[in-house]
């Protein structure tokens, strides 16, 4: 099956060309769609059987090169478009395919009578053939294509709706548009990108090759422990990871890319472009392990925006605005497993992840649907009995980010704090339990206000459940999430800790490395479990007990807290002072400075100055051309003599 | 010094000594043919299989012309497949190497790199001239027949192991090329075209032939490799660099170099359209093949300073008298000189990556010029019509398929990514850096920006101006799949250089 690696990219390629070119001609959703999540749909099958073919072989065949052409060649880079099958790779395609095929099928009913579905699959499926890119590549050319290209995409989805008004709670008031939300997105995340730039070429320059293989091997064998360059290597692919992955300080992208189509929120901004950078720290994870420096900041970063994230979710009223900070919230989490050396829970927090959380996004989704495209959830409630399906599977998923056992959140999540833990990082692991609480209740928050209670709504809408097309997908993410968790079951709980054996190969230079902390006993394990167990009931207690039954008691609270309040309802006011100290200077220097001053009167003045000059000599030159064929053997004749001049008397 | 001009007056005294010495090489040559009637033998015929090919197309085509009457459609048709089989065995014949006939032609690789580049050359210009031959009532089958001729003569040049095949190639490309400058015998500037350019071929001819008998004078051999092989060691130094230099002066008036350019923009503007193309590429190429097989491995102080001069004044000159133009044809004409003044410096940079970096070049310049010149002869309308800039505003609009496609073409040749010709500067330039040439290198830049002026002024008139109404003739079908196969083509080198640079890697 490997041989068939480049079909798993090639279909939505495929799939995108044709929904592309000639979806207008085509004007049928049902066949745009079918073409859209078909070619997906293969995909995932494909790497199913490739995985089936992994699991048949022994450890260490299981790591697979399929090169494509040869892409780049320039002096000593040596680049191919080549594809590397191994443990981790397989996992994030079969998650980026399968639960990327999901939300496609979903979308058919989601984005049912839009006059941009063609459009929209199309670019669908170019963002799933770019994430595969950069899920695939074997070096980091190959990867920064797909870098770039899931960007793109990501802008491009956005801005789907580019001329729909859209609330940014802060800049523009009342008159920003999707588009702007894109640009927002697209130059925060420029500013990551030119980390991961700068990072390739240190690299390029210090191995000699962008190659994974190379580069790890080369950087295992030769490089001590605290190297400096290798310390800027990894904080730049850090920067870069920071800007997709929405960390801090580049977060503040996500919460407005909500002004896309709510399943491009579940897709990329959620389940999978958004783990791009958790991937790819995971990928280096030799380079970090040689930067123990770079791994600290990773993890003080990763913990810290697990924290102030779940705060700042705590007060949103906007539905997809809370999934977006706890989107923020769980990558956080990922990064801190990272940071604290454990690579293989951070991957397995990237799946279980991406199952509930696109599931709490898509059913986010049949409610804006049902309740004609209101996103406040101060004005919904009740919709339990409305639309059962959608509550029933909502509930799954906030029950599995709450960390509740046996679901598939609880695994991932205990997994990163216990391993945080017995590194004897106890202040990561406080703040880590701490956000579980928050977590817990401001998920409940959101299920309360939103599914039960009073109803708060006007009685000329009719909310109902969403159609089959799109409740299917999210039953079966309901079983993933449920389910997803059961491959990573710690050895304190009887568990195999699949997962964990599965990417073991992968990180094994990287854990070389690593100096292994000491590793804590089983009773403080099981006591760690109870502990965040605890944590999250107590949480859906509070956040059930306020909101339903006291929700005068919330009034009291924002009232007598009203400065916190207000710190966490504008969210610590990031935007605003991105504003103030980088947006506005920038904008008035460039207008006035660069644009009118340096641009206008210099540049222009130089430009235009040397075509002038240009077309001058030019109009001049051109009259030697006289058209008489005696001159032009004239004008001949001069060049022989000096260039026999040159020959001779040289 | 004084010396020097002493040896230099020699030379006249030496003039009669050479055709001397040719007298004595007839025999010589005629011992050689007879060589080959006795040792010929199939091998050595399937080496060749390329020009057999072609040659036996034009004869067929000769006698189809001859023989039945209205046979344009016929001629028009076996010429396409026997261009298609001659591209066929120019690919089969690639793993070859060596040389055959007594080492008179090289064979396989580069020989047959060329002969694909030929094949397609020729294929383009008698897709586009079908058309436009219709439209100007010139539809004779002659046209063919001398396109065919020519293509011999450039594979002759491009497998030439020897001075005198090299001349032979020469002269039958440029004899059917004077033939087809003026093929539109009722219109004046069709015939100055003509004469323009025959008087100024054999000015230039006789110099290079005049070179080739220094050269043999002072070696006593045409063989090239020989020649190339022995030039340190021998005595006669004056001789040959002079030779070789009036050699090279024959080439540079081929592809245009300055100061041997006058005649180009008057003649590209004069000829039949598709036929100016098809000069400014094949036979560019042709003697480009030349410049490579004698240049590349033996490039002297003094040669490599002429090509560098050669190099420089084209791209200055080239781009910028091209701002100045308003007529399309001789915009481009301008702009060959100037393409012609970048390949000069992969052949001043003398390494494998110039070399490479040529061909490379070639290709995708035959492709895009080739394309312009097509899109332009089916805007083109009778009398010389729709060929001024001010022809092409909104064009756009008004023909969307045409303008898009000559909108990259126009990017390509600019040289902006991901387009061939971005790769094609990028390799003569990296050649150039490699062998200490950064100031050519960074002066090929800053002409190339000029250049993206004249070019996007075509563009900037399709879509940013209106124009006036202006009549078009049908295009045909076959004439926008090829233009489409041309836009595939170029993007698909641009985006992916190396498919055609590791088949480059190969040729020894």
């Amino acid at each position: 099956m490997i041989q068939f690696t480049p079909y798993i990219v090639l279909l939505p390629f495929l799939g995108f060309l044709i929904n592309g070119l000639l979806g207008k001609k085509i004007n049928s959703e049902k066949l745009s769609g079918l073409i859209g999540s078909g070619a997906v749909g293969l995909s995932f099958l494909i790497a199913l059987s490739i995985l089936l073919e992994m699991l048949k072989s022994p450890v260490e065949e299981r790591t697979h090169i399929v090169t494509i052409f040869q892409w780049i060649v320039a002096g000593s880079l040596d680049v191919a478009a080549a594809y590397q099958i191994d443990q981790l790779s397989i996992l994030m395609t079969l998650v980026v395919t399968g639960v990327g095929f999901l939300i496609h099928v979903y979308s058919i009913g989601y984005m049912h009578g839009d006059k941009g579905f063609w459009r929209f699959f199309a670019y669908l499926n170019l963002f799933i053939f770019m994430m595969l890119n950069l899920v695939l590549a074997n070096n980091f050319l190959l990867m920064f294509l797909g870098w770039e290209g899931v960007g793109l995409c990501s802008y491009l989805l956005i801005g789907f709706w580019h001329d729909k008004k859209f609330d940014t709670g802060g800049y523009k008031p009342g008159e920003a548009t999707t588009s702007d939300a894109a640009k927002k997105a697209f130059v925060v995340n420029r500013i990551g990108d030119f980390g991961f730039l700068i990072a390739m070429f240190l690299i390029f320059n210090l191995f000699g090759s962008l190659t994974f293989e190379d580069v790890f091997s080369r950087a295992s064998a030769i490089i001590p422990i605290g190297d400096e360059t290798m310390f800027w290597i990894t904080l730049l692919l850090f920067l870069g990871a920071t800007g997709k992955s929405a960390q801090i300080p580049l977060f503040v992208w996500l919460p407005d890319a909500m002004a896309g189509p709510t399943p491009v929120s579940a897709l990329i901004h959620a389940a999978t472009m958004v783990t791009a950078g958790v991937y790819m720290v995971a990928r280096c994870s030799i380079l970090y392990a040689l930067a123990p420096a770079s791994m600290e900041i990773v993890a003080i970063i990763g913990i810290a925006t697990a924290f102030f994230a779940a705060t700042m979710g705590l007060v949103q009223n906007d539905i997809k605005k809370i999934l977006a900070y706890s989107t923020i919230s769980q990558l956080g989490y990922m990064f801190l497993g990272l940071g604290v050396g454990a690579f293989a829970s951070g991957i397995f927090h990237v799946m279980t992840h991406a199952f509930f959380k696109a599931l709490l996004f898509l059913g986010a989704g049949a409610v804006i649907h049902a309740m004609h495209e209101e996103q406040d959830i101060q004005k919904m409630g009740g919709l339990k009995s409305k639309m059962p399906t959608t509550y029933k599977t909502f509930f799954v998923a906030a029950l599995a980010i709450a960390g509740i056992p046996p679901l598939s959140g609880f695994f991932s999540k205990d997994e990163i704090l216990w391993k945080a833990f017995s590194q004897g990082s106890y202040l990561f692991w406080i703040l880590g339990w701490i956000t579980a609480g928050l977590t817990a209740f401001y998920m409940f928050r959101l299920v309360s206000l939103t599914f039960e209670g009073k109803e708060r709504w006007s009685h000329e809408k009719h909310p109902h459940e969403a159609p089959k097309v799109m409740t299917i997908p999210l039953i079966i993410l309901a079983i993933l999430s449920i389910i997803g968790g059961f491959v990573g079951i710690p050895h304190a709980l009887g568990g195999g800790n699949a997962i964990e054996q599965w990417l073991e190969p992968i990180f094994a230079r990287a854990n070389l490395h690593l100096v292994s902390g000491h590793h804590g006993s089983l009773t403080a394990e099981y006591l760690l479990m109870i502990l965040s167990v605890l944590v999250g009931v107590v949480g859906i207690y509070f956040a059930r007990k306020l909101y339903l039954e006291k929700p005068e008691l919330v009034e009291k609270f924002s009232a007598s807290f009203r400065s916190i309040h207000k710190l966490l309802w504008n969210k610590y006011f990031v935007d605003e002072v991105y504003d103030a100290a980088v947006v506005t200077p920038i904008v008035k220097g460039s207008d006035k400075l660069l644009w009118k001053g340096f641009d206008v009167k210099i540049i222009d003045g130089i430009v235009n100055g040397s075509a002038k000059v240009t077309a001058w000599i030019s109009s001049w030159m051109r009259k030697i051309q006289f058209g008489a064929v005696q001159n032009y053997a004239m004008v001949f004749v001069v060049g022989i003599i000096v260039i026999l001049g040159i020959l001779i008397f040289r | 010094m004084q010396d020097k001009f002493i040896m230099f007056l020699s030379l006249f005294k030496f003039y009669t000594r050479d055709i001397l010495f040719l007298s004595q090489k007839i025999p010589n040559l005629s011992s050689i043919l007879i060589n080959i009637h006795t040792n010929m033998n199939t091998n050595e015929l399937f080496a060749i299989a390329p020009i057999i090919s072609v040659t036996t197309l034009s004869i067929i085509v000769l006698l189809i012309e001859s023989l039945i009457k209205k046979s344009e459609r016929l001629s028009f048709g076996v010429t396409v497949i026997g261009l298609f089989v001659t591209m066929y065995f120019s690919i089969t014949t690639f793993e070859l190497s060596g040389t055959a006939f007594n080492q008179m032609v090289t064979i396989g690789g580069f020989a047959s790199i060329f002969s694909v580049l030929f094949s397609v050359a020729a294929l383009l210009t008698v897709v586009f001239s079908k058309d436009y031959l219709q439209k100007e009532n010139a539809n004779f089958g002659e046209f063919y027949i001398l396109i065919l001729f020519s293509t011999i003569g450039m594979m002759l040049m491009a497998s030439a192991a020897d001075l005198i095949l090299l001349f032979i190639g020469l002269e039958l490309m440029s004899i059917c090329l004077y033939v087809l400058a003026g093929f539109f015998r009722n219109r004046q500037s069709s015939n100055e075209a003509a004469l323009k350019y025959f008087l100024l071929g054999a000015f230039a001819t006789s110099f290079l032939l005049y070179g080739i008998a220094l050269v043999y004078g002072a070696t006593g051999t045409t063989n090239i490799n020989y020649i190339i092989q022995n030039l340190s060691n021998m005595n006669n130094s004056l001789f040959i660099s002079v030779g070789i230099g009036l050699i090279l002066i024959g080439l540079a008036f081929k592809v245009g170099a300055v100061p041997f350019h006058m005649w180009v923009p008057d003649v590209y503007q004069g000829s039949p359209t598709p036929v100016s193309g098809f000069m400014a590429t094949g036979a560019k190429a042709a003697a480009f093949s030349a410049f490579v097989i004698l240049f590349i491995n033996s490039t002297s102080s003094e040669i490599k300073t002429v090509l560098i001069l050669l190099s420089a004044l084209s791209m200055i000159a080239g781009n910028i008298i091209a701002i100045a133009q308003t007529n399309v044809k001789r915009m481009l004409g301008y702009s060959s000189i100037a393409h012609a003044g970048y390949m000069l410096i992969g052949l001043a940079a003398a390494n494998q990556l110039g070399r490479d970096g040529i061909l490379f070049y070639l290709f995708a310049y035959m492709l895009m010029n080739i394309g312009a010149f097509g899109v332009i002869s089916l805007i083109e309308a009778n009398e010389e019509k729709n060929l001024q800039f001010d022809d092409y505003k909104g064009l756009g609009t008004k023909k969307p398929a045409l303008a898009a496609i000559l909108a990259i073409l126009m990017f390509s040749l600019a040289g902006i990514p991901p387009f061939a010709g971005f790769f094609g500067k990028y390799y003569i330039f990296i050649a150039a850096v490699n062998s200490n040439l950064t100031w050519l290198a960074i002066l090929g830049v800053l002409t190339s920006v000029i250049s993206v002026y004249y070019y996007l002024k075509l563009v900037v008139a399709m879509y940013f101006k209106e124009g006036e109404e202006i009549l078009f003739s049908k295009v045909s079908p076959l004439s926008y799949l090829v233009l489409i196969a041309i836009i595939i083509l170029i993007t698909g080198i641009g985006v992916y250089p190396s498919s055609i640079l590791t088949i480059l890697n190969q040729i020894p």
